[in-house]
C-alpha cells in the first residue's frame, strides 16, 4: 500500500506509477479468441463498433453546419453536399457507414443465433445486444427525417402512424414522437435531439454494459467445436487477443473502411427532393433496405383481419414477433436444461428467409 | 426497540428518495408531452380558378394545415376529398388513368366516391363539398 511517506516506485516509471499499466498488460495478456473453422464470425461485433465510431466522427462533423428546421435542414444538407469542402463526402460516409453498421449489426446477431453463443450465462450479452440492435433502428430512423426530404418525410409519416395503432397509449406515443398531431418542424427537432443527443447517451452506456459482459464471459466456443476437440482429448485451441486478434481485427477494420470509402466515394449519397407537405406521396416510395420487409409486410395485409384492422393485426404481428427473438435465449433450452438446438437453428433460418424474401419483394414490387 | 427504530428510518428513507425522484421525474414527463397549439379551423378555402384545372386530373389543395384532394372529373363535375390515407397517414393521388384515388405508400386505391377499392386502407376517404361561384372553386367541410 502507497503511503505519503513511500519512495516512488521506479520500476515502470512515472505513468506506470499513475496509471497502473502492468494490470492492463496482464488483463489483455488473459483474454484469449477460440480458434476454429467459424472464427470468421468473432469479426462482425469489432466492426460494428468500428463502424460507429465512424458515424460518431462523422456526425460531429456534419453538426457543424447541419439545421434542425424545416425552413433550413433541406437547404443545410444541400449546401454541406454543394459548397463544403469535402461534405459530400463526409455525409454520403455518415449514410453508408449507418448503413453497413446495420448490416454489419444483423450479420453478428444471426451468426451469435447459429453458433449459440447466446447460451447460459450469456443471456444478458444477448438483451443487450438486441436493445444495441433495437437503437441502431432508431438511429436509422431518426437519422432519416434531418435532411428533410419527401421520401423521409413520408417515411416518418407512416412510421409514427405505426405507433399510433397501438391501443390505448398509441395516441399519446405517436403524439410525443411527433412533437404534436402531425409530422411536421416539431418532429424535426424532436428527431434531431433524439439523433444527436438521447441515442447517442444511451447506446454509449447500452454498449460500454455489452462489451463488459463480452469481457466478462469470454468468448463463446460453439458446442460442435468443444465436443470435437474434446475426443481428442484437448480443448478449443485459443489466440490471445491481444496482439494477435487484436492486429487481425485492425486488418478487418482496414477492410471494412476500403468498402465504405468506396461505396460512399462512387455511389455519393442522395439528397432527393424537398419535402413539401401538400405534394402526394410519390410513385415508388420506399423506406430504408433494413424497413422493407415490414413495408412489404403492411402492403400485404387487407384493411381487415376478421373484425381487425389491418395494420394493427401487423403492428401485432411485429411485436409478438420481436418478442419470441428478443426471447430467444430463455426457449432456447428446455425445462430439465437440455438445448432445442433445431429450433434455434430453424428459428434462426425462418426469420432470414423472411427477411430476405420480404426485402427483396419490397424492393423490387 | 432497535427493529423498528430501523424499520421506521427505512421507510422515511426509502419514502423520502422516491418522493424526490417522482417531484424530479413528473415535470419532465410532463415537458416532453407536446402542448395543444389549437389550430384557426377553416371551414372553406378557394381551390383556384375553374379553368386552372383541366376535366380528368386533381391536385392538392391546403385547407388549413391539411391536405385536400380536388378532382375535376368531367367537364362539370368536381369532388374533393381528404388527401391523407387512412391506411397510415400518407398523401393521396388521383391517378387518370384509372380515374382512381391512389396511394403510393403501401398502394391503397379508393374509387371517385372515396371508397376504398383495394389495398391496406381501412376507411373510406372523408369527402369535402365543392362548389362553383363565378369562375371560383370552393372547397368546404361537409356539414
Ligand atoms: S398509407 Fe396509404 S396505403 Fe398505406
Amino acid at each position: 500500500m502507497a503511503s505519503a511517506t513511500e519512495p516512488p516506485q521506479q520500476q515502470g516509471g512515472w505513468l506506470e506509477e499513475r496509471l497502473g499499466l502492468a494490470a492492463i498488460r496482464a488483463f489483455l495478456a488473459h483474454k484469449t479468441v477460440p480458434v476454429h473453422a467459424h472464427t470468421l464470425w468473432y469479426y462482425f461485433g469489432g466492426i460494428t463498433l468500428f463502424l460507429f465510431t465512424i458515424q460518431v466522427m462523422t456526425g460531429t462533423l456534419l453538426l457543424l453546419y447541419y439545421r434542425p428546421s424545416p425552413a433550413e435542414a433541406y437547404e443545410s444538407v444541400q449546401f454541406i453536399v454543394t459548397r463544403v469542402q469535402f461534405g459530400w463526402l463526409i455525409r454520403s460516409i455518415h449514410s453508408w457507414s449507418a448503413n453497413l453498421m446495420i448490416l454489419s449489426a444483423f450479420i453478428h446477431m444471426f451468426s451469435v443465433v447459429f453458433l449459440r453463443a447466446f447460451r447460459r450465462p450469456r443471456e444478458l450479452t444477448w438483451l443487450s445486444g438486441i436493445a444495441l440492435l433495437g437503437l441502431a433502428l432508431a438511429f436509422g430512423f431518426s437519422g432519416y427525417l434531418l435532411p428533410w426530404n419527401t421520401v423521409s418525410y413520408f417515411a416518418t409519416k407512416v412510421g409514427t402512424d405505426m405507433a399510433a395503432a397501438v391501443p390505448v397509449v398509441g395516441h399519446n406515443m405517436a403524439r410525443f414522437l411527433r412533437g404534436g398531431n402531425d409530422v411536421g418542424g416539431a418532429t424535426l427537432t424532436r428527431f434531431f435531439g433524439f439523433h444527436v443527443a438521447v441515442l447517442p447517451g444511451i447506446t454509449t452506456m447500452l454498449l460500454l454494459a455489452h462489451l463488459a459482459l463480452v469481457q466478462k464471459h469470454g468468448m463463446s466456443s460453439p458446442r460442435w467445436a468443444v465436443e470435437e476437440y474434446r475426443r481428442k482429448g484437448q480443448s478449443v485451441p485459443q489466440m490471445p487477443f491481444f496482439p494477435n486478434f487484436f492486429l487481425r481485427e485492425l486488418m478487418a477494420w482496414y477492410a471494412a473502411l476500403g468498402v465504405l470509402g468506396s461505396l460512399a466515394a462512387i455511389f455519393p449519397w442522395e439528397l432527393g427532393l424537398k419535402a413539401d407537405p401538400f405534394a402526394p406521396a410519390p410513385a415508388g416510395i420506399r423506406p430504408e433496405w433494413y424497413f422493407l420487409a415490414p413495408f412489404y409486410t403492411l402492403k400485404l395485409i387487407p384493411s381487415h383481419v376478421l373484425v381487425f384492422e389491418g395494420e394493427l393485426v401487423g403492428l401485432a404481428g411485429f411485436g409478438l414477433l420481436a418478442l419470441w427473438w428478443v426471447a430467444l435465449p430463455f426457449w432456447a433450452v428446455d425445462r430439465k436444461g437440455v438445448e432445442r438446438t433445431r429450433w434455434v437453428t430453424g428459428a434462426g433460418v425462418v426469420l432470414l428467409a423472411y427477411l430476405a424474401t420480404f426485402s427483396a419483394l419490397g424492393y423490387w414490387r | 426497540m432497535e427493529e423498528p427504530r430501523r424499520n421506521l428510518l427505512r421507510w422515511l428513507l426509502g419514502g423520502g428518495l422516491s418522493a424526490s425522484l417522482i417531484s424530479f421525474l413528473y415535470p419532465a414527463f410532463k415537458f416532453m408531452n407536446p402542448p395543444d397549439i389549437p389550430e384557426a379551423s377553416v371551414n372553406e378555402v378557394s381551390a383556384g380558378k375553374v379553368q386552372d384545372l383541366k376535366p380528368n386530373t386533381g391536385k392538392i389543395v391546403k385547407f388549413g394545415s391539411l391536405p385536400v384532394l380536388l378532382v375535376r372529373t368531367t367537364e362539370t363535375e368536381w369532388s374533393a376529398f381528404s388527401a391523407v390515407c387512412t391506411h397510415l397517414n400518407c398523401t393521396v393521388q388521383y391517378k387518370e388513368s384509372s380515374h382512381q384515388i391512389w396511394c403510393a405508400c403501401h398502394n391503397g386505391l379508393y374509387n371517385l366516391n372515396g371508397q376504398v377499392v383495394s389495398g391496406p386502407p381501412p376507411h373510406p376517404l372523408e369527402a369535402y363539398s365543392v362548389h362553383i361561384r363565378g369562375d371560383e372553386v370552393v372547397v368546404s367541410r361537409r356539414a
